[in-house]
């Protein structure tokens, strides 16, 4: 089990670092930067004690080779700072680069998930696996290029340096170093696990937050608010347990590799002094020592700081990963037909359908749907209405039979190509974050103004745009939120009238719009569907009696077809459903 | 920052006890050159190995006490800003619950979750590294100044200047930054804003085939997010080599000025090297502080837009005692108007009505004519700005909050259910609902089925937003919902919009036949849901153009009419016949 772990987070960062391939030549350039920082970084303490050594005691003061030491420091002081400086643009640049990466590829992804995926998750906590945990990753890396980095090549200059100056004090420091590593090592192995549960519980209560404060208006009209409250603290109060224990343990790493490394600089300082009172070292050479004793062991402090942010860094992007891991919704097959402009017949053989296996939904449907037919879907709340409708868009796939639009199988032509064939106005009037303009000219990206306006004009959208504060420009965001979801639902239908596909989904399109303003739309609607195969559906039965074909389903099932007066004379479940709304 | 201690209040033990041992730990630091200079000094000159353990005996002594005492320290810091964290989310959370429908508005719910959540978390953070590092900092950077005092006047020099021109450097580079930083952040809100996008609306994006162009809307601001990232990051890299730079070039001042002194027979050796390491202790706590002062002044903003978030409306509790009532169930409206915080219009105008027990006010008119508005009013979700209404016969301003909606079921226009068991939800409208009631409320609502549809039952779990049930099913659940609590006051807004007509006629006739009787108010765009409602308000811009039945309405009031042969263009000859 606990291999199986280790294995999968080496698998991740190996995946980190595939990464950083694209960046392959900056890296090495830093690689070489930090050689050469390291190298004068340390020559800086020799220099050091040479110039304590030229000042013995009183009188003996060599102040010429004082001098030359002096300016030796001086240059070596000027080469390190500029190639620290490169080496830190560097890093930034790689990590940079390497993050962004992640998010193209999580926004690739995003769009080429199974509608199912996305309709299964908590959006929230897939934004922050696109935001939060990337910003993490990219903290870990970039801590693991100024620092990890140096720090590793510090260990092996200092120990080069010292082995030089003397292999005894050395041999002191060696031997000492393990415990530091390990202890290091202990910390950051059980802060993952803990830094993991705190992201978790964390996710969990926003989550909750996000739910319980975006409807804090129903939570208040029942009076919930102290249910609510106590939930919330049972949840508050099991992340103040655990993110106490994740910053406790992580913050043991500093003063525990601190605490060696005195460990070590008394070690060295006893022995250092040891070989100064035989005369085997120098006083400046036992400065130069206790130096590297702090610059050899301060990386170790640095690394195992390191380790504990990429630790954590790890964990994120293991859930990064397993986003960009989830299966894709299949590709479109690569002798995929494009359905240009479509004629309009639809034709559903045998499909069967369900969303869950263990609940079979659609069974055996067939359909025949010729060119410009006006389809009008209805039935009870439930009965599958708007499962035909992520059918037809292909947002799902039927589980068995096959959809057909001008003779070809839909799965057989690419998803753009079908897709730019339907308009839709669908129950939920999303609407993107960007000005109503750019929203109405969603399905039409070439159009100009005044198409933007004639649409808006047709939908009856057009005189209320015209009261916003900034007009066609009014950005759409939760903060206006000044749009009431009728005047979503007619922007909606403006999108739709500018783009005009030859096959039209309106499902319950007109809901939220009061009906004298409907009646205005009904006659562009009337023009727009005009020639084209259209799918509604609608509750109004007004709407529906005008449809050439009225498919009546439940549970699921197309129960009855025909025309409104066929259905009527057949005095089956569509009369049932027609007589009923005279009952009071 | 100073409107949030008091949550801190319960962890005051922690919190002057975190720095103290950050403090002491600190002085044991300091001590460290001058042993080794002792060592130097006296211990190597004289041979005297029995001295030198000593001395290394001490240093290991003073590292092992600073070892606990950081650890104490720690233990401290991490249990107060935890804890602290925890009871601010708890206020804020607590606070949120007691915000009106108003303040809802206005603060906007995105931004609370925000608050609580992000800016919590900085907030802990800062305190965090504030306890542990604060004081030890400039105790440090200060204390090893005073210490290089002790050791030599002159040398100590160096110290004094060296430490304002580090500062000017350190914190310099720090707020030329800092409004970089934040351009960086808002950035970064834009990328997550377009990422939401992707995730909410990928059901019209990808009707709309918008997949390719978002993906190079989103690399566009990712590109830009990087830009930004990488300007900034490159002035903040200037900060390690200048601040190396001053230290050496002190480091060589300091030298020669030592060669000088030991020239002159003041300074020893050992000293010179004790006043080198006191240098290099400096600059290691000037960056720390550095890096906390930022870290402080971004939780210094998250704090105040914290303690702004506390302080913006809540209302107050309202301690009256229930007042006697003598009828049950009636609602008057007394020329009532209402305008919108912050709009320029009335949203409602002088509306006046009578309802009485069980009868059923039925309330028409078209998008935006005040249907919502009015409802709202009724379980004071908002307050009107003009006129009165009474409930029972009493002012319902004089009602507590709370009991007052207990009287009122209320369904909203959007049908929001919660994450939990179908059961769960349901007793939203009352607690202490059994099976039977449950039942009832199910039946009534027309949602027996829907709940019978599902294999669990009552006990089905429902996704977020109730991802896993339709639009009817969910709007047939929120109407049980309301049901469950045998409301006096029913409050259906356009909730059953997304119900056909036999459901919507069927659940009509239930709601008639309830025999507690509750007086109902059915908001609704179709007359064929009101038409058997015992009085209809008709709405036009927020004002109340005709009251009446049906029929009544149908012979004399346009709108009426014009809104009723919307609907049923074919039967009008035959009903106006």
């Amino acid at each position: 089990m606990k291999q199986h772990k280790t294995s999968k987070r080496f698998a991740t960062l190996r995946r980190v670092l595939t990464l950083l391939q694209g960046s392959k030549k900056w890296l090495i350039l830093s690689l070489l930067l930090s050689l050469v920082t390291v190298t004068l970084t340390l020559y800086v303490p020799i220099l050091v004690g040479d110039a304590i050594d030229s000042m013995a005691d009183a009188g003996i003061v060599d102040f010429p080779s004082i001098f030359r030491i002096l300016l030796l420091i001086g240059i070596s002081v000027g080469i390190t700072a500029l190639s620290q400086w490169l080496m830190s643009i560097f890093g930034n640049k790689i990590t940079y680069a390497a993050v962004a990466h992640i998010r193209s590829d999580a926004i690739r992804k995003i769009e080429v998930l199974p509608v199912s995926y996305l309709d299964s998750h908590a959006s929230g906590e897939l934004l922050s696996r696109v935001i939060a945990d990337a910003d993490t990753v990219a903290d870990g890396l970039l801590l693991g290029f100024t620092q990890f980095f140096t720090g590793i090549m510090t260990i092996f200059g200092t120990l080069l340096f010292m082995l030089t100056v003397n292999v005894w004090i050395t041999l002191v420091v060696v031997v000492m170093t393990p415990i530091s590593l390990f202890a290091a090592k202990f910390i950051a192995s059980k802060t993952y696990h803990l830094f993991r549960q705190q992201a978790d519980t964390r996710a969990e209560q926003t989550a909750y937050l996000n739910e319980i404060i975006h409807n804090q208006r129903v939570v208040q009209a029942f009076g919930q608010e102290e249910n609510v409250l106590s939930k919330f603290d049972e949840m508050n109060g099991r992340l103040l347990d655990c993110s106490l224990k994740a910053t406790f343990f992580s913050s043991l790493t500093n003063p525990t590799t601190r605490f060696v490394n005195a460990m070590v600089y008394a070690a060295v300082g006893l022995t250092g002094a040891f070989a100064a009172v035989s005369g085997r070292i120098s006083v400046g050479g036992l400065s130069c020592f206790l130096s590297y004793a702090n610059q050899y062991t301060k990386p170790f402090n640095e690394i195992s700081g390191v380790v504990t942010e990429l630790q954590n860094a790890l964990a994120c992007a293991d859930r990064i990963f397993n986003l960009l891991e989830e299966a894709e919704r299949p590709s479109d097959a690569h002798d995929a037909k494009v359905l240009s402009q479509a004629n309009g017949n639809v034709d559903f053989q045998d499909v069967s359908f369900s969303y869950v296996p263990e609940r079979p939904l659609i069974s055996h449907c067939n359909l025949h749907i010729a060119q410009g037919q006006r389809v009008a879907i209805v039935g009870p709340t439930g009965c599958g209405k708007t499962t035909l409708m992520n059918l037809l868009m292909r947002f799902y796939d039927v589980t068995d039979g096959s959809i057909s639009v001008d003779e070809t199988d839909i799965r057989a032509m690419t998803r753009d190509s079908l897709r730019e064939n339907f308009g839709m106005v669908l129950q939920d009037t999303w609407l993107s974050g960007t000005s109503i303009r750019e929203n109405i000219r969603m399905g039409n990206p070439d159009a100009t103004d005044e198409d933007v306006i004639s649409a808006a004009k047709a939908a009856h959208a057009h005189s209320f745009i015209r009261r916003l504060p900034q007009g066609y420009d009014t950005v759409i965001s939760d903060k206006t939120g000044g749009l009431s979801q009728g005047q979503r639902q007619l922007l909606c239908i403006a999108r739709l009238m500018l783009a005009l596909p030859p096959m039209l989904i309106l499902d319950e399109a007109t809901s939220s719009i009061d009906t004298r303003t409907e009646q205005k739309i009904q006659s562009a609607f009337q023009t727009m569907m005009q020639g084209r195969t259209s799918f509604i559906v609608a509750h109004r039965l007004s709407t529906i009696q005008e449809a050439d074909l009225i498919l009546v389903m439940r549970d699921g099932n197309i129960i009855e077809q025909g025309n409104h007066d066929s259905l009527l004379a057949k005095n089956g479940f569509y009369a049932e459903l027609y007589h009923s709304q005279f009952i009071p | 920052m100073k409107r949030l201690l008091c949550y801190l209040r319960d962890y005051r033990k922690e919190a002057i006890c975190a720095p103290i041992f950050k403090i002491l730990e600190a002085s044991f630091e300091l001590c460290i050159p001058l042993v080794v200079a002792a060592m130097i000094d006296k211990g190597i000159p004289s041979g005297d190995r029995g001295y030198l353990l000593k001395m290394c005996g001490l240093m290991v002594l003073l590292g092992a006490v600073g070892l606990c005492s950081t650890l104490i320290a720690q233990f401290f810091a991490a249990k107060a800003a935890t804890g602290f964290s925890a009871k601010l989310r708890h206020a804020m959370m607590s606070h949120i619950q007691k915000l009106s429908y108003t303040d809802l508005d206005t603060i906007g719910t995105s931004t609370l979750v925000t608050r609580m959540t992000s800016d919590v978390g900085q907030v802990q953070n800062g305190v965090n590294l504030a306890l542990r590092l604060f004081l030890r900092s400039p105790f440090i950077v200060f204390g090893a100044m005073i210490m290089a005092f002790t050791v030599d006047v002159k040398c100590a020099l160096v110290f004094v200047a060296l430490i304002p021109a580090l500062s000017v450097v350190v914190f310099g580079i720090m707020l030329l930054t800092m409004p970089l930083y934040r351009n960086v952040q808002n950035q970064l809100d834009t990328v997550t804003d377009i990422t939401r996008e992707n995730l909410t609306g990928y059901r019209v994006l990808r009707a709309f085939r918008k997949e390719q162009s978002e993906i190079s809307r989103f690399s566009e601001q990712n590109r830009i997010l990087t830009a930004m990232q990488n300007k900034v990051g490159s002035i903040s890299a200037l900060m390690n080599p200048l601040t190396y730079v001053l230290v050496n070039g002190a480091v060589i001042v300091l030298l020669y000025c030592g060669a000088v002194r030991v020239d002159g027979g003041v300074l020893s050796q050992g000293q010179v090297i004790a006043l080198y390491n006191y240098l290099s202790q400096i600059l290691v706590e000037l960056i720390k502080l550095a890096n906390l002062l930022i870290t402080l002044t971004k939780t210094a903003a998250c704090a105040n837009r914290i303690a702004d978030m506390l302080e913006t409306g809540g209302e107050e509790e309202n301690t009256a005692e229930m007042p006697a009532v003598s009828e049950q169930g009636t609602v008057v409206f007394d020329h009532v108007s209402l305008t919108y915080q912050g709009a320029g219009d009335a949203s409602l105008t002088d509306i006046s009505f009578t309802a009485k027990q069980g009868e059923v006010i039925g309330i028409i008119g078209g998008t935006g004519a005040g249907k919502t508005s009015l409802v709202n009013l009724i379980p004071r979700f908002y307050e009107p700005t003009a006129g009165s209404i009474r409930i029972d016969g009493i002012d319902s301003k004089e009602f507590p909050k709370a009991a007052l909606r207990e009287k009122i079921g209320v369904v909203p226009q959007r049908a929001v259910l919660f994450q939990g068991t179908i059961r769960e939800n349901l007793l939203w409208g009352n607690t202490d609902a059994d099976e039977t009631v449950l039942a009832e409320a199910l039946e009534t609502a027309q949602a027996a089925e829907v709940v019978a549809s599902k294999p669990l039952g009552l006990d089905e779990p429902i996704s977020e937003q109730g991802g896993n049930l339709s639009g009817g099913q969910r709007q047939r659940l929120t109407i049980a919902r309301a049901l469950v609590r045998k409301p006096e006051i029913l409050i259906l807004d356009d909730s059953a919009s997304a119900l056909d007509y036999a459901t919507d006629a069927a659940l009509r006739q239930a709601l008639r036949s309830l025999h507690e009787q509750p007086t109902v108010f059915l908001v609704s765009q179709r007359t064929a849901s009101i038409r058997f409602a015992d009085q209809i308000l008709v709405l036009e811009d927020g004002t109340l153009a005709d009251s009446g039945t049906h029929k009544e309405l149908l012979a004399r009031c346009p709108i009426y009419q014009e809104i009723h042969y919307s609907q049923f263009q074919k039967e009008a000859p035959h009903e106006t016949a």
